[in-house]
């Protein structure tokens, strides 16, 4: 199959606000040193790290949310790496993303059926609320819903707006970003099945980032690990948990507190 | 006789009938490490914010006691109760961002407590505040007591937060959550730490987390909570081995384990929830029957 996504040497470096002197250009920090792989359509890929590895970078400079300063992104082999955004428009219903903190990210002073209609509106789709509507069936949310604030939703209902919001336009490319991090393990049990059978039902090609290797085992067919900016492993799903090769990916793994008295920490 | 211990606690929203904890009893002894569990607004954080007297305004508890070395706390003064807190008991909270103060420097935000509320003279707070830093391992602990907030990590925050905590010798620690904000590595090394700190000093330690792998690690003995009801209370190894309650055993499946992916992550079933929500309400039958009381008056 077609590869969705193939990205070659991505680097992208941001400015050090920290370490900006009083005048003049704050020094730039390398956050991904050359990334290459490829994402194949129908794939869940999942992106690891711990914090400041660079994994929601790489999702960002991968929906264009950021420009990358070297190598090449491909999307659906068109080269959109330093394209403009009037160029990207066309583009942008292609690629969705569902954030990390629902809260923070869906406006608390629209009803839920404005916030997934939004996007529809925006790309000038006919019937948005009509399509709105058929999203929040497709993640299990009532119609009564659309009525209702994201303050008066519990966190895993309010990422389920999330997630409908992205699924609304019917992309190809869905890039979620530690979606389930802040939600109770019920909730983020809920959301990750909800995941997996929308992108079974749509055909979604998805990119999964988070800390939390347990949740990537039971979601993704590929995992890449990054370490630093660089990728240290990029692999089968199955083969990263019996036979990592990093020692990094390792080290990831030793640290997961299994729900097991008798795993014992060195 | 054990060091903390809870007898039929409540608490609601005052002047309302939301309940927030239902006839929480439970007990740590010294060295003893207790896990508080269940998903949020179960009440977990409550319970540790009750027995450090810092629960919010509009929470009151309306009957129960809470004994800390045999003194029941509710039935103290306000001013006598802060002070017998403050000299046995401290908190590591869940986030290092922004527990501490990022106007001033480390030191002085350890030794502030050690000062102002148990009197000790300026040297003798700075001396311990150098030696607490190197047993957390802290590296240079000199250049770091002088260091901001934001020129350190968050690993590096949070174990300034618990040499902050251990520094007065308390007799309990209550951790609310104290590794939710940091990553897996760093929260192996902070837990580590944690426990080999309660272990040395003897520490009495309620644990509050939504986390059964973390529990595994670090807890001797767990309450299971939903809706402010303590629904299984029991030694660590007898719960994983087999939890009794049955939202105990859904909550299990529920937390994610990458050696076993199919029986993890299954979501708490309805049935499971109406079963708990049903032992809740039997619960709140039992309520009226209470004497009321007002501790915050």
């Amino acid at each position: 199959m077609a590869d969705l996504f193939a990205v070659e040497d991505l680097r992208l470096s941001l400015p050090d606000m920290t370490r900006k002197p009083l005048i003049g250009a704050a020094p730039r920090i390398e956050i991904l040193k050359g990334l290459s792989f490829t994402l194949p359509r129908g794939e869940i890929l999942g992106i690891v790290g711990g914090s400041g590895s660079g994994k929601s970078t790489l999702g960002r400079a991968m929906v264009r949310l950021l420009q990358p300063t070297g190598g090449a992104v491909r999307f659906d082999g068109q080269d959109i790496t330093h394209l403009t955004e009037a160029a990207l428009r066309p583009l942008r219903r292609r690629f969705q993303m569902i954030f990390q903190d629902p809260m923070s990210s869906l406006n608390p002073r629209h009803r839920v059926g404005q916030l997934v209609a939004a996007p529809l509106r925006l790309h000038g789709v006919d019937g948005a609320d009509r399509l709105a509507a058929q999203a929040l069936d497709h993640v299990g949310l009532s119609r009564d819903f659309a009525r209702r604030y994201p303050q008066e939703l519990s966190g895993g209902q309010r990422q389920r707006v999330g997630i409908a919001r992205a699924i609304a336009l019917r992309p190809e490319f869905i890039l979620a970003d530690e979606i389930v991090s802040g939600l109770d393990v019920s909730s983020q049990a809920q959301v990750l099945n909800l995941l997996e059978a929308l992108v079974k039902d749509l055909g979604l090609t998805l990119a999964f980032i988070s800390h939390d290797l347990s949740v990537i085992r039971r979601l993704c067919s590929r995992v890449i690990v990054l370490h630093q900016g660089v990728i240290v492993e990029n692999a089968a799903t199955a083969q990263v948990f019996a036979n990592p090769q990093a020692s990094y990916t390792q080290e990831l793994l030793d640290a997961i507190p299994l729900p097991d008295p008798d795993q014992i920490w060195t | 006789m054990s060091y903390l211990k809870i007898t039929n606690l409540s608490a609601r929203l005052a002047g309302s009938d939301t309940r927030i904890l239902r006839d929480v009893s439970l007990s740590v002894d010294r060295g003893q490490v207790h896990g508080l569990v269940g998903e949020s607004g179960a009440g977990k954080s409550m319970i540790g914010k009750a027995v450090l007297g810092i629960l919010p305004r509009s929470v009151e508890i309306p009957s129960g006691s809470i004994e800390l070395d045999g003194v029941d706390l509710l039935q103290l003064a306000p001013a006598e109760r802060r002070r017998r807190i403050g000299a046995s008991c401290a908190l590591i909270p869940q986030d290092p961002l922004t527990a501490l103060n990022p106007s001033r420097r480390i030191g002085g935000q350890i030794t502030d407590r050690l000062v102002d509320i148990l009197g000790w003279d300026r040297a003798r707070a700075d001396a311990r505040a150098l030696e607490i830093l190197g047993e957390v391992q802290i590296a240079d602990p000199a250049r770091v007591l002088r260091c901001y907030p934001h020129e350190l990590s968050g690993g590096m925050r949070q174990r300034i937060l618990i040499a902050s905590a251990f520094a007065a010798e308390p007799k309990l620690i209550v951790a609310d959550e104290p590794t939710t904000a940091l990553d897996v590595t760093v929260q192996k090394q902070i837990l580590k730490l944690i426990a080999a700190m309660q272990a040395r000093h003897g520490t009495a330690l309620l644990f509050v987390t939504h986390d059964l792998g973390v529990v595994s690690k670090v807890c001797g003995s767990l309450s299971v909570l939903y809706g402010g009801l303590v629904v299984e209370e029991t030694g660590v190894r007898d719960f994983f081995a087999a939890p009794r309650h049955s939202y105990s055993r859904a909550l299990l499946a529920a937390t994610p384990k990458y050696t076993d992916p199919l029986a993890s992550l299954v979501p708490v079933p309805d049935a499971v929830i109406a079963a708990a929500q049903a032992q809740v309400a039997a619960a709140d039958r039992r309520w009226p029957a209470r004497a009321e009381r007002w501790p915050h008056g």
